[in-house]
Protein backbone atom coordinates (compact mmCIF):
# COMPACT_ATOMS: atom_id res chain seq x y z
CA UNK A 1 0.00 0.00 0.00
CA UNK A 2 2.64 2.83 1.04
CA UNK A 3 4.73 0.87 -1.68
CA UNK A 4 2.62 1.67 -4.63
CA UNK A 5 2.09 5.20 -3.07
CA UNK A 6 6.13 6.00 -2.89
CA UNK A 7 6.36 4.06 -6.46
CA UNK A 8 3.73 6.45 -7.52
CA UNK A 9 5.39 9.41 -6.42
CA UNK A 10 8.99 8.36 -7.67
CA UNK A 11 7.60 7.25 -11.00
CA UNK A 12 5.62 10.37 -11.69
CA UNK A 13 8.46 12.48 -10.69
CA UNK A 14 11.34 10.93 -12.81
CA UNK A 15 8.73 10.81 -15.49
CA UNK A 16 8.11 14.96 -15.58
CA UNK A 17 11.50 15.32 -15.18
CA UNK A 18 12.88 12.74 -17.64
CA UNK A 19 10.17 12.89 -20.86
CA UNK A 20 10.90 16.00 -22.03
CA UNK A 21 14.98 15.56 -21.86
CA UNK A 22 14.37 12.33 -23.81
CA UNK A 23 12.57 13.46 -26.39
CA UNK A 24 12.92 17.08 -27.09
CA UNK A 25 15.31 19.09 -28.92
CA UNK A 26 13.40 22.59 -29.39
CA UNK A 27 12.53 24.64 -27.38
CA UNK A 28 8.48 25.66 -26.60
CA UNK A 29 7.09 28.31 -28.52
CA UNK A 30 3.80 28.42 -26.82
CA UNK A 31 4.35 31.51 -24.64
CA UNK A 32 1.15 30.31 -22.48
CA UNK A 33 2.89 27.24 -21.83
CA UNK A 34 5.88 28.80 -20.79
CA UNK A 35 4.07 31.09 -19.20
CA UNK A 36 1.72 29.31 -17.22
CA UNK A 37 5.33 27.01 -16.12
CA UNK A 38 6.53 29.45 -14.68
CA UNK A 39 3.89 30.57 -12.49
CA UNK A 40 3.05 26.91 -11.37
CA UNK A 41 5.51 27.07 -8.17
CA UNK A 42 4.46 29.84 -6.51
CA UNK A 43 0.51 29.13 -7.07
CA UNK A 44 1.55 25.52 -5.92
CA UNK A 45 3.97 27.25 -2.78
CA UNK A 46 0.87 29.67 -1.88
CA UNK A 47 -1.44 26.56 -1.77
CA UNK A 48 0.24 24.48 0.25
CA UNK A 49 1.50 26.71 2.85
CA UNK A 50 -2.16 28.46 3.38
CA UNK A 51 -4.40 27.49 5.69
CA UNK A 52 -2.25 24.91 6.56
CA UNK A 53 0.52 26.88 8.12
CA UNK A 54 -1.89 27.78 10.82
CA UNK A 55 -2.98 23.90 11.83
CA UNK A 56 1.12 23.17 11.74
CA UNK A 57 1.71 23.86 15.48
CA UNK A 58 -0.26 22.56 18.19
CA UNK A 59 -1.79 26.44 19.00
CA UNK A 60 -3.07 28.77 16.42
CA UNK A 61 -1.55 31.63 18.29
CA UNK A 62 1.81 30.18 17.90
CA UNK A 63 1.37 29.31 14.35
CA UNK A 64 0.38 33.17 13.89
CA UNK A 65 3.04 34.04 15.62
CA UNK A 66 5.42 31.56 13.49
CA UNK A 67 3.91 32.93 10.38
CA UNK A 68 3.91 36.71 11.22
CA UNK A 69 7.96 36.20 11.44
CA UNK A 70 8.77 34.10 8.49
CA UNK A 71 6.70 36.50 6.15
CA UNK A 72 8.55 39.47 7.99
CA UNK A 73 12.10 38.09 7.61
CA UNK A 74 11.02 36.63 3.88
CA UNK A 75 10.08 40.15 2.91
CA UNK A 76 13.83 41.14 4.11
CA UNK A 77 15.16 38.22 1.80
CA UNK A 78 16.90 37.15 4.35
CA UNK A 79 18.75 33.02 3.62
CA UNK A 80 15.53 30.27 3.66
CA UNK A 81 17.41 28.64 6.96
CA UNK A 82 16.86 31.69 8.51
CA UNK A 83 13.58 32.05 7.83
CA UNK A 84 12.41 28.45 8.71
CA UNK A 85 14.43 28.53 12.33
CA UNK A 86 13.21 31.73 13.26
CA UNK A 87 9.81 30.75 12.34
CA UNK A 88 10.29 27.47 14.60
CA UNK A 89 12.17 29.56 17.09
CA UNK A 90 8.72 31.81 17.37
CA UNK A 91 6.51 29.14 17.73
CA UNK A 92 8.69 27.35 20.46
CA UNK A 93 8.87 30.84 22.56
CA UNK A 94 5.03 31.53 22.19
CA UNK A 95 4.50 27.89 23.25
CA UNK A 96 6.56 28.22 26.28
CA UNK A 97 4.89 31.42 27.06
CA UNK A 98 1.57 30.25 26.45
CA UNK A 99 1.97 27.05 28.31
CA UNK A 100 3.19 29.57 31.45
CA UNK A 101 0.59 31.44 31.49
CA UNK A 102 -1.82 28.54 31.61
CA UNK A 103 -3.79 29.70 28.66
CA UNK A 104 -2.93 26.81 26.24
CA UNK B 1 39.56 26.72 -24.21
CA UNK B 2 41.04 25.37 -21.19
CA UNK B 3 39.18 27.52 -18.64
CA UNK B 4 35.98 26.15 -20.24
CA UNK B 5 37.45 22.24 -20.14
CA UNK B 6 38.16 22.23 -16.34
CA UNK B 7 34.81 24.28 -15.50
CA UNK B 8 33.13 21.41 -16.84
CA UNK B 9 34.75 18.05 -15.53
CA UNK B 10 33.31 16.09 -12.86
CA UNK B 11 34.84 17.77 -9.71
CA UNK B 12 33.84 21.91 -11.15
CA UNK B 13 30.54 19.87 -10.29
CA UNK B 14 31.25 18.54 -7.26
CA UNK B 15 32.29 21.81 -6.16
CA UNK B 16 29.38 24.09 -7.36
CA UNK B 17 27.43 21.13 -5.93
CA UNK B 18 28.44 21.68 -2.17
CA UNK B 19 26.23 24.54 -1.50
CA UNK B 20 23.19 23.35 -2.91
CA UNK B 21 23.80 20.02 -1.18
CA UNK B 22 24.23 22.03 2.63
CA UNK B 23 21.05 23.96 1.52
CA UNK B 24 19.36 20.75 1.19
CA UNK B 25 20.68 19.21 4.77
CA UNK B 26 17.82 21.69 6.58
CA UNK B 27 15.49 21.00 3.97
CA UNK B 28 15.62 17.45 4.07
CA UNK B 29 15.98 17.29 7.45
CA UNK B 30 12.85 18.90 8.21
CA UNK B 31 11.19 15.93 5.86
CA UNK B 32 12.73 13.77 8.15
CA UNK B 33 10.97 15.06 11.07
CA UNK B 34 7.79 15.62 9.13
CA UNK B 35 7.65 12.10 8.06
CA UNK B 36 8.31 10.60 10.86
CA UNK B 37 6.12 12.78 12.93
CA UNK B 38 3.16 11.65 10.18
CA UNK B 39 3.21 7.96 10.91
CA UNK B 40 6.43 6.86 8.23
CA UNK B 41 9.51 4.58 9.41
CA UNK B 42 13.05 6.44 9.23
CA UNK B 43 13.45 3.73 6.31
CA UNK B 44 10.28 4.72 4.23
CA UNK B 45 11.21 8.29 4.72
CA UNK B 46 14.55 7.67 3.35
CA UNK B 47 13.47 5.64 0.55
CA UNK B 48 11.22 8.85 0.22
CA UNK B 49 13.70 11.19 -0.46
CA UNK B 50 16.18 8.75 -2.88
CA UNK B 51 13.75 7.70 -5.58
CA UNK B 52 12.01 11.29 -5.06
CA UNK B 53 14.40 14.02 -5.16
CA UNK B 54 11.97 16.58 -4.87
CA UNK B 55 11.14 19.35 -1.61
CA UNK B 56 7.49 19.71 -2.60
CA UNK B 57 6.49 16.97 -4.28
CA UNK B 58 7.78 14.89 -1.17
CA UNK B 59 6.21 16.90 1.72
CA UNK B 60 2.89 17.06 -0.41
CA UNK B 61 3.82 13.07 -0.62
CA UNK B 62 3.25 12.13 2.75
CA UNK B 63 0.50 14.55 3.60
CA UNK B 64 -1.49 12.51 0.83
CA UNK B 65 0.00 9.03 2.21
CA UNK B 66 -1.26 10.23 6.31
CA UNK B 67 -4.73 11.42 4.51
CA UNK B 68 -5.10 7.63 2.75
CA UNK B 69 -5.38 9.56 -0.62
CA UNK B 70 -6.17 7.65 -3.62
CA UNK B 71 -3.28 6.74 -6.01
CA UNK B 72 -5.09 8.83 -8.94
CA UNK B 73 -5.00 11.78 -6.54
CA UNK B 74 -1.31 11.14 -5.72
CA UNK B 75 -0.17 10.53 -9.50
CA UNK B 76 -2.10 14.09 -10.58
CA UNK B 77 -0.80 15.50 -7.46
CA UNK B 78 2.63 15.11 -8.10
CA UNK B 79 2.41 15.49 -11.67
CA UNK B 80 0.85 19.52 -11.31
CA UNK B 81 3.50 20.05 -8.08
CA UNK B 82 7.04 18.64 -10.46
CA UNK B 83 5.66 20.10 -13.65
CA UNK B 84 7.94 22.79 -13.49
CA UNK B 85 10.83 20.21 -13.83
CA UNK B 86 9.34 19.16 -17.26
CA UNK B 87 10.44 23.57 -18.27
CA UNK B 88 13.86 23.19 -16.61
CA UNK B 89 14.45 19.50 -18.23
CA UNK B 90 13.49 21.00 -21.60
CA UNK B 91 15.42 24.50 -21.32
CA UNK B 92 18.48 22.09 -20.49
CA UNK B 93 18.02 20.21 -23.74
CA UNK B 94 19.37 23.66 -25.05
CA UNK B 95 22.79 23.31 -22.86
CA UNK B 96 24.10 19.97 -22.71
CA UNK B 97 27.43 19.05 -25.05
CA UNK B 98 27.35 16.46 -27.57
CA UNK B 99 28.27 13.26 -24.33
CA UNK B 100 24.82 13.69 -23.65
CA UNK B 101 23.68 10.72 -25.48
CA UNK B 102 19.94 9.04 -24.54
CA UNK B 103 21.43 6.51 -21.56
CA UNK B 104 22.73 9.96 -19.83
CA UNK B 105 19.82 11.78 -20.47
CA UNK B 106 17.98 9.15 -18.74
CA UNK B 107 20.18 8.68 -15.50
CA UNK B 108 21.02 12.46 -15.09
CA UNK B 109 17.03 13.72 -15.65
CA UNK B 110 16.35 12.00 -12.36
CA UNK B 111 18.76 14.55 -10.56
CA UNK B 112 17.29 17.95 -12.07
CA UNK B 113 15.96 19.97 -9.20
CA UNK B 114 15.34 23.65 -8.79
CA UNK B 115 18.68 24.24 -7.34
CA UNK B 116 20.84 22.31 -9.67
CA UNK B 117 18.68 23.49 -12.95
CA UNK B 118 19.50 26.99 -11.82
CA UNK B 119 23.11 26.52 -11.48
CA UNK B 120 23.59 24.52 -14.95
CA UNK B 121 21.89 26.73 -16.50
CA UNK B 122 23.89 29.89 -15.40
CA UNK B 123 27.31 28.30 -16.87
CA UNK B 124 28.76 30.30 -20.09
CA UNK B 125 29.41 27.02 -21.84
CA UNK B 126 27.20 23.83 -22.21
CA UNK B 127 27.23 21.40 -20.21
CA UNK B 128 29.10 17.75 -20.16
CA UNK B 129 27.87 14.92 -18.93
CA UNK B 130 30.71 14.70 -16.55
CA UNK B 131 29.63 18.15 -15.04
CA UNK B 132 26.31 17.29 -14.26
CA UNK B 133 27.33 14.16 -12.74
CA UNK B 134 29.61 15.95 -10.21
CA UNK B 135 26.51 18.42 -9.75
CA UNK B 136 24.25 16.33 -8.75
CA UNK B 137 26.10 13.90 -6.50
CA UNK B 138 26.49 16.08 -3.49
CA UNK B 139 22.87 17.61 -3.65
CA UNK B 140 21.47 13.89 -3.85
CA UNK B 141 23.86 12.86 -0.96
CA UNK B 142 23.07 15.93 1.28
CA UNK B 143 19.29 15.00 0.74
CA UNK B 144 19.47 11.67 1.95
CA UNK B 145 21.49 12.04 4.77
CA UNK B 146 19.13 15.68 5.93
CA UNK B 147 16.22 12.98 5.48
CA UNK B 148 18.13 10.23 8.07
CA UNK B 149 19.13 12.54 10.35
CA UNK B 150 15.74 14.49 10.74
CA UNK B 151 13.49 11.09 10.98
CA UNK B 152 15.96 9.82 13.58
CA UNK B 153 16.03 13.45 15.69
CA UNK B 154 12.13 13.44 15.24
CA UNK B 155 11.55 10.07 16.83
CA UNK B 156 13.56 11.24 19.48
CA UNK B 157 12.79 14.83 20.16
CA UNK B 158 10.33 15.99 22.34
CA UNK B 159 7.05 17.46 21.48
CA UNK B 160 7.00 21.00 22.04
CA UNK B 161 10.42 21.34 19.79
CA UNK B 162 8.88 18.83 16.85
CA UNK B 163 5.79 20.94 16.81
CA UNK B 164 8.14 24.04 16.13
CA UNK B 165 9.64 22.30 13.76
CA UNK B 166 6.77 21.29 11.54
CA UNK B 167 6.36 24.84 10.45
CA UNK B 168 9.83 25.09 9.22
CA UNK B 169 8.65 23.82 5.52
CA UNK B 170 6.29 26.33 5.19
CA UNK B 171 8.45 29.13 6.85
CA UNK B 172 10.89 28.22 4.13
CA UNK B 173 7.90 28.43 1.06
CA UNK B 174 7.59 31.80 2.04
CA UNK B 175 11.03 32.56 2.16
CA UNK B 176 10.74 30.96 -1.56
CA UNK B 177 7.61 33.23 -2.65
CA UNK B 178 8.29 36.24 -1.05
CA UNK B 179 11.12 37.38 -2.58
CA UNK B 180 10.22 37.19 -5.98
CA UNK B 181 6.27 38.26 -5.30
CA UNK B 182 7.95 41.58 -3.64
CA UNK B 183 10.06 42.35 -7.18
CA UNK B 184 7.06 41.21 -9.69
CA UNK B 185 3.56 42.03 -9.51
CA UNK B 186 2.34 39.40 -11.66
CA UNK B 187 3.52 37.14 -9.16
CA UNK B 188 2.02 38.12 -6.02
CA UNK B 189 -0.69 38.33 -8.08
CA UNK B 190 -1.34 34.42 -8.68
CA UNK B 191 0.52 33.11 -5.58
CA UNK B 192 -2.33 35.55 -3.54
CA UNK B 193 -5.33 34.20 -5.85
CA UNK B 194 -3.76 30.63 -5.32
CA UNK B 195 -3.86 31.21 -1.82
CA UNK B 196 -7.50 32.75 -1.29
CA UNK B 197 -8.76 29.85 -3.82
CA UNK B 198 -6.89 27.25 -1.44
CA UNK B 199 -8.80 29.34 1.92
CA UNK B 200 -12.18 29.55 -0.08
CA UNK B 201 -11.58 25.16 -0.68
CA UNK B 202 -10.81 25.19 2.97
CA UNK B 203 -13.47 26.84 4.79
CA UNK B 204 -16.26 26.83 2.58
CA UNK B 205 -19.28 23.85 3.04
CA UNK B 206 -18.99 21.06 0.90
CA UNK B 207 -16.02 22.26 -0.77
CA UNK B 208 -14.25 21.86 2.05
CA UNK B 209 -14.74 17.84 1.55
CA UNK B 210 -12.21 18.30 -1.82
CA UNK B 211 -9.14 16.35 -0.57
CA UNK B 212 -5.72 17.86 -0.42
CA UNK B 213 -4.56 16.71 -3.52
CA UNK B 214 -7.20 18.61 -5.89
CA UNK B 215 -7.13 21.70 -3.66
CA UNK B 216 -3.58 21.66 -4.81
CA UNK B 217 -4.17 20.60 -8.31
CA UNK B 218 -7.43 23.08 -8.64
CA UNK B 219 -5.36 26.12 -7.30
CA UNK B 220 -2.25 25.93 -9.10
CA UNK B 221 -3.96 25.79 -12.29
CA UNK B 222 -6.43 27.97 -11.84
CA UNK B 223 -3.98 30.44 -10.59
CA UNK B 224 -1.42 29.52 -13.24
CA UNK B 225 -3.97 29.64 -16.12
CA UNK B 226 -4.62 33.23 -14.51
CA UNK B 227 -0.89 34.31 -14.75
CA UNK B 228 -0.34 32.85 -18.35
CA UNK B 229 -3.14 34.31 -19.89
CA UNK B 230 -3.38 38.20 -18.01
CA UNK B 231 0.15 38.50 -17.38
CA UNK B 232 2.22 36.29 -20.68
CA UNK B 233 5.88 36.45 -19.20
CA UNK B 234 9.17 37.15 -22.23
CA UNK B 235 11.29 34.92 -20.50
CA UNK B 236 9.75 32.82 -18.96
CA UNK B 237 12.34 29.61 -18.94
CA UNK B 238 13.73 30.52 -15.39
Amino acid sequence: MIMIHILIMAGITYLVRMLPMAIFKKKIESNFIKSFLYYVPFAVLGSMTFPAIFTSTSSLYSAIAGTAVAILLAFKEKSLLTVALSSCFAVYITEWILKSIDLF
Amino acid sequence: METAKSSNNFFAGIKDGIPIGLGYLSVSFTFGIMAVNSGLSVWIAVLISMTNLTSAGQFAGIGLISAGASYIEMALAQFVINLRYSLMSLSLTQKTDNSFNILQRLILSFGITDEVFAVASGKAHDISTKYMYGLITVPYLGWAAGTLFGAIAGSILPDSVSSAMNIAIYGMFLAIIIPPAKKARPVLWVTILSVVISLLLHYTPYLNKLSEGFVIIICALTASGFGALFFPVKEAAK
